[in-house]
């Protein structure tokens, strides 16, 4: 059945979006001109601003995840453990809609306040001066990533943490026992027992942010470009096919499913892979 | 000997650069619960703040205003909608999800094609949901147009694969006892697995439910194109197009109108306490019936 559905996907829209494929051929995939009233659709752009904000989230959200997954699982207080655990499940029951909407209204105007600062302090350094060129409208890439972090958060977070709770006891015991801090121990009893899982649980969260449509949707700006700034707009493909298959018709809806089929592939990849390592991980554990 | 005690105890003996080192890195942890919470306490605040002022009864009930320029309260289509896709989806995705768990737990095993199974079921988790929407969209909606119960399919196909994982984690929590002492009876498979190991995975499997069903409550991309939108309330599942919370929110988070906003901050935190709700009774059912 399961089988059957992707299976399915994979076919049906593909079906759909093959007037967009023939039409373009390979520059689909490979230019960066998205017009769709001249009735050009290149990918690239939407390729790039998925990638991008993911790559922030991540780089947010990761360090995040493992310190509270070491919290839940060797540093809490006992009784701390449930409440910091539920503020994880909190955070993971908001959907996604609502995170759009508080970044739209609330997080977008405050942050331009934060962005021009940045950019005014990092404007006499050469290569920082571009990546957080000013002004910026509190729409963009960055925030798209700030809030893209907030959701995968708690999946990265759940999963490092079964993981870290399959560290045998002994190898944490015995890394005390040879006078170890507790630091000391996570690094050498902790950690080593769980990379793959944490490679895995950091894939699976890639493959949640860039698949994560209406909260991007709604902050990033919509600007179909390749900009190395990231305070500035940009666009992802989950939310160009939000944003814009509403009014769209012919050739420019077969592209926007063209995008779809492509999203798709991009996440089924990202996901076996994270998959494999975890599946791999927990044989050798 | 208290925590305190014991650590200096231990630690009497080691050198400050390592006591240092140990000191930042638990603090660094700390502040990473901290940096999680923050933004969450400055989302539920501005969501009651904005919110609460908006939502009342005639919120929950009247008609969404034609103009979104227009000012004032309507989200009860919305409302109507969110429940009656959600339900419809949940109809289809449970039973079909805990068979497929039935199957993968009881006769599967650890066969190749159970593994295969679980292993696209996992994959399947992680399709985004707006490709879910597309995907109803090119084979049900070009075909049948946009109704409710499109919506309801791309929520089940979103649902599907959580209802499987919980169900199967359920099923494995019976312990194996049951099943030999019901077959020591004489009972056939089939027979065993309803009358004995189901009622006894109950509360895990819904508990699992219903946390997939406030997980496909709050999502909107797969709806944005497959039950299109109204303004007064559409109950019938099949006919006609339909709306719901969420596509709600997004639709009027995008207006610069006023009303609008207004209209999504309400519709947001009734959203919110819909789901969380329903993943309060889903823990409150977890945790009364767990079996020791």
């Amino acid at each position: 059945m399961v089988l059957l559905i992707l299976g399915l996907i994979a076919v049906a829209t593909t079906r759909r979006a093959w007037p967009a494929f023939a039409d373009e051929g390979m520059r689909f995939f490979t230019t960066t001109r998205w017009a769709p009233n001249a009735e050009v659709f290149g990918s690239l752009p939407f390729v790039y601003g998925t990638v991008v904000t993911a790559v922030i989230a991540l780089v947010l959200a990761v360090p995040v995840s493992v310190g509270i997954a070491l919290f839940l699982s060797d540093v809490a207080p006992r009784r701390l453990r449930r409440p910091v655990s539920s503020l994880v499940d909190l955070l993971a029951a908001i959907p996604s809609v609502v995170y759009g909407l508080w970044g739209v209204i609330v997080l977008a105007p405050w942050i331009t306040g934060v962005y021009d600062r940045i950019s005014d302090i990092t404007s006499p350094v050469p290569v920082l001066s571009t990546l957080f060129a000013g002004p910026s409208t509190g729409r963009g890439l960055f925030t798209a990533g700030i809030i893209l972090a907030l959701m995968v958060t708690p999946i990265i977070t759940s999963i490092t943490r079964e993981v870290f709770d399959t560290v045998p006891a002994m190898a944490k015991e015995a890394a005390y026992a040879l006078g170890s801090t507790r630091w000391e121990m996570i690094r050498a009893a902790v950690f080593p027992h769980s990379r793959a899982g944490m490679i895995g649980a950091v894939m699976l969260g890639l493959g949640r942010a860039m698949g994560e449509t209406i909260a991007a949707a709604l902050v990033i700006g919509s600007s179909a470009r390749i900009t190395a700034q990231l305070f500035g707009s940009g666009d992802s493909m989950a939310a160009v096919i939000a944003n814009e298959f509403g009014e769209s018709g012919g050739l420019h809806r077969a592209a926007l499913i063209g995008l779809g089929v492509e999203l798709f592939a991009l996440t089924i990849l990202v996901n076996v892979i994270a998959r494999v390592i975890i599946a791999r991980g927990r044989r050798h554990a | 000997m208290s925590d305190q005690a014991m650590s200096s105890a231990l630690l009497g003996s080691i050198s400050p650069g390592r006591r240092l080192r140990n000191r930042i890195a638990m603090g660094s942890i700390w502040l990473c619960v901290l940096v999680a919470a923050v933004p969450l306490a400055f989302v539920i605040t501005y969501l009651v703040q904005r919110g609460a002022g908006i939502v009342d009864l005639s919120f929950l009930t009247d008609d969404i205003p034609i103009s979104s320029r227009l000012r004032g309260p309507g989200m009860g289509p919305a409302i109507l909608g969110t429940l009656l896709t959600t339900g419809a989806a949940t109809a289809m995705a449970v039973p079909l999800g805990v068979l497929a768990a039935v199957y993968l737990n009881e006769y599967g095993g650890k066969g190749r094609l159970a593994a295969t199974i679980r292993f696209l079921s996992d994959v399947m988790a992680g399709v985004p949901s707006i490709v879910m929407g597309l995907f109803i969209y090119t084979v049900w909606v070009l075909r049948f147009g946009q109704t409710g119960f499109a919506g309801a399919l791309a929520l089940a196909c979103l649902m599907l694969p959580i209802v499987i994982r919980s169900a199967e984690t359920a099923l494995q929590l019976v312990p194996s006892e049951l099943r030999e002492a019901s077959a020591a009876l004489g009972a056939r498979t089939s027979r065993t697995i309803l009358t004995v190991v189901l009622p006894a995975a109950l509360p895990g499997v819904l508990s699992g439910a219903l946390l997939a069903v406030a997980r496909a409550a709050g999502e909107t991309a797969p709806l944005l194109f497959t039950i299109g939108t109204v303004t007064s309330s559409n109950p019938q599942l099949f006919e006609g197009t339909n709306t719901a919370l969420s596509a709600q929110i997004f639709v009027n988070a995008r207006q610069p109108f006023e009303g609008a906003i207004d209209r999504a901050w309400g519709a947001a935190l009734t959203l919110i306490v819909l789901v969380f709700v329903l993943t309060a009774v889903a823990r409150l059912v977890a945790r009364r019936f767990t079996v020791r």
